[in-house]
């Protein structure tokens, strides 16, 4: 029993450690977006809890950096990130599961390379691509949007998995359902789609945090800062108030409250284990 | 429905994918290569065909080995302990006690945090009078210059990867030990064998193909590494944090060296190539069966 015990304590002690050390360097950031201006944020010893609590430097930094903006420029983009990711493969990976037609395991080959290509060795024809298409932010809002979103429109991660997913369905269901005179786009929308709500769900989040934190990206393709996404509006911060820790800190936490909450409420997708698949996107 | 019509829907349910991929991953993929073999510096809108001419001054020119020497730098600090520690964290999480699923979503936070808040948390904490030359100071030790110091520079910049990765692979790992037969603990104790020495007889022979998966996809994406340098060293000081995709940024974005940049680009993609073949070669074969 005391073995028990002790296998059980040694173990909560551990994680606590983890837990602790992996939360220690944004609620260090947080206590110094909290501290006053009279406070010494370089102090040693360093103290954890401010002497005079206030809320100044969030306001201050809210007045002066454009996070609504930001937020909204961060959500469209990933949004549609993640619309086109669902419709592009969900309908590309129908035919790769359940039909027989010429060039199949070619296609779905060629599909599979591109897992293989990072996007950071073929960026700069990526951007040299958006540029003659007129998709960059020089062109107005709707050009800038577009560069950001279409090369990200489709991930092969996503066909696969879709693809698996697809097959697990029965195919009786189908067939009955294309007897009764249901057309292939029919089937597809009101048979396979609803029964793999799962999947498309896990595939929408994991796109989701994807392209929220994308920074490479944004940071090469935009210059006009009505369409700065979040991490390239708050690595800005750094530039705006070089000494000033407290309004980089207070904005830091700012811009992540969205995914915090977000991922606290889709928290089962995240830690269930079912979604080993998604993750190693 | 008519044979005709039939015969072509497999193809325009995947055309709109399929031409995605077209134009945003295989033209821009030769289109790499071409650049590679072409010469951008007497003018930039008529590059003129130069054959391998660019690999050459890459391959002899003293910063890109300094930049290959920093990726496997950063690729040696950041894959053993991206591979061993999330083990050891998810063994914990594996064992039967209460508060589990807080530990996961605690540890799984910052994986997902933008990148970029999470160096700028860590650059405050490497500051000058920051806390961690504090305690370095409770141990007598003088302040480090963690991003200023070239010494120390690139291992400040792998424990950020280091931190954001974690919840990640600890996630991977959780999913390989729960297929671990129960039976093979039970006979590994009534043999007499203690906590350390089950987990070392048992799960990690078990679970040696996760292990080497994970060595996989942390080596890939730290050879991709660029936010963390981004924010918090620009690849400095004096390159010692310069890696080659932050290299490759600042050869196409900055200095507007497209056939070095390219050239560049070219090396990364061999390099990912091969770690991507040994992966679907021998780890990932099942996965992607047709």
């Amino acid at each position: 029993m005391t073995k028990k015990f002790l296998k059980g304590f040694s173990c909560h002690l551990f994680l606590i450690l983890i837990s602790f050390l992996s939360l220690f360097p944004l609620l260090w950031l947080l206590s110094t977006a909290l501290k006053g201006i009279d406070e010494n944020i370089f102090q040693y010893p360093p103290y954890f809890i401010p002497k005079n609590l206030t809320f100044e430097n969030f306001t201050g930094v809210w007045k002066k950096i454009p996070f609504l903006l930001y937020f909204l420029n961060s959500f469209i983009v990933a949004g549609f990130t993640v619309i086109l990711n669902l419709i592009f493969s969900s309908l590309a990976a129908y035919p790769l599961a359940r039909m027989n037609f010429k060039g199949k395991n070619f296609i779905f080959t060629l599909i599979l390379v591109t897992i293989m290509i990072p996007f950071q060795a073929i960026m700069l024809p990526v951007y040299l691509l958006v540029l003659k298409l007129h998709l960059v932010d020089s062109y107005g809002l709707t050009a800038g949007y577009l560069g950001l979103i279409l090369p990200f429109a489709v991930n092969a991660f996503g066909i696969f998995l879709m693809r698996q997913a697809f097959l697990t369905i029965p195919k009786e269901m189908e067939e009955a359902a294309f007897i009764d005179g249901c057309s292939i786009l029919n089937i597809w929308f009101k048979i396979l789609l609803p029964m793999t709500a799962p999947t498309l769900a896990v595939l929408a989040i994991f796109t989701f945090i994807g392209s929220w934190g994308e920074f490479l990206w944004p940071s090469i393709v935009l210059t006009n800062k009505d369409l700065y996404t979040l991490p390239v509006g708050v690595n800005d911060l750094q530039g705006m108030f070089s000494a000033n820790w407290r309004y980089i800190a207070a904005g830091s936490i700012i811009s992540i409250i969205p995914i915090i909450i977000f991922f606290i409420c889709m928290q089962k997708y995240f830690v269930s284990g079912n979604s080993e698949g998604a993750i190693k996107g | 429905m008519n044979n005709f019509y039939k015969k072509y829907i497999p193809y325009m349910f995947i055309a709109p994918a399929a031409l995605m991929l077209f134009v945003f991953f295989f033209i821009p993929f030769f289109q790499t290569i071409l650049l590679s073999l072409q010469d951008f510096s007497t003018d930039i809108y008529n590059p003129s065909f130069t054959g391998l001419n660019n690999y050459k001054i890459l391959l002899t020119s003293r910063e890109f080995y300094k930049v290959l020497f920093n990726t496997f730098l950063f690729l040696i600090f950041v894959v053993p302990v991206l591979s061993i520690l999330p083990l050891i964290v998810a063994i914990f999480i594996n064992q039967k006690i209460k508060g589990v699923s807080l530990y996961k979503v605690l540890i799984y936070l910052p994986v997902v945090i933008s990148i970029v808040v999470v160096a700028i948390a860590f650059k405050w904490m490497y500051a000058q009078e920051g806390i961690l030359n504090y305690f370095l100071s409770l141990f007598k030790l003088n302040p480090a210059g963690w991003l200023t110091d070239t010494k120390f520079a690139m291992f400040s910049v792998a424990l950020v990867t280091i931190y954001k990765g974690i919840g990640y692979y600890m996630m991977i790992y959780l999913a390989a030990l729960t297929g671990v037969p129960k039976e093979l603990y039970e006979a590994a104790e009534t043999d007499g064998a203690n906590e350390i020495k089950k987990h070392l007889t048992v799960t990690i022979p078990h679970i040696m193909p996760t292990i080497a998966l994970v060595v996989i996809i942390s080596s890939i994406s730290a050879l991709k590494v660029f936010a963390e340098i981004y924010v918090m060293t620009k690849g400095g000081p004096l390159n010692s944090t310069k890696t080659i995709v932050y290299y490759i940024y600042e050869r196409a974005f900055e200095n507007l060296d497209l056939s070095m940049a390219a050239a560049a680009s070219v090396v990364l993609l061999i390099v990912i190539l091969i770690f991507s073949l040994i992966n679907i070669t021998f780890f990932e074969n099942k996965r992607y069966k047709l």
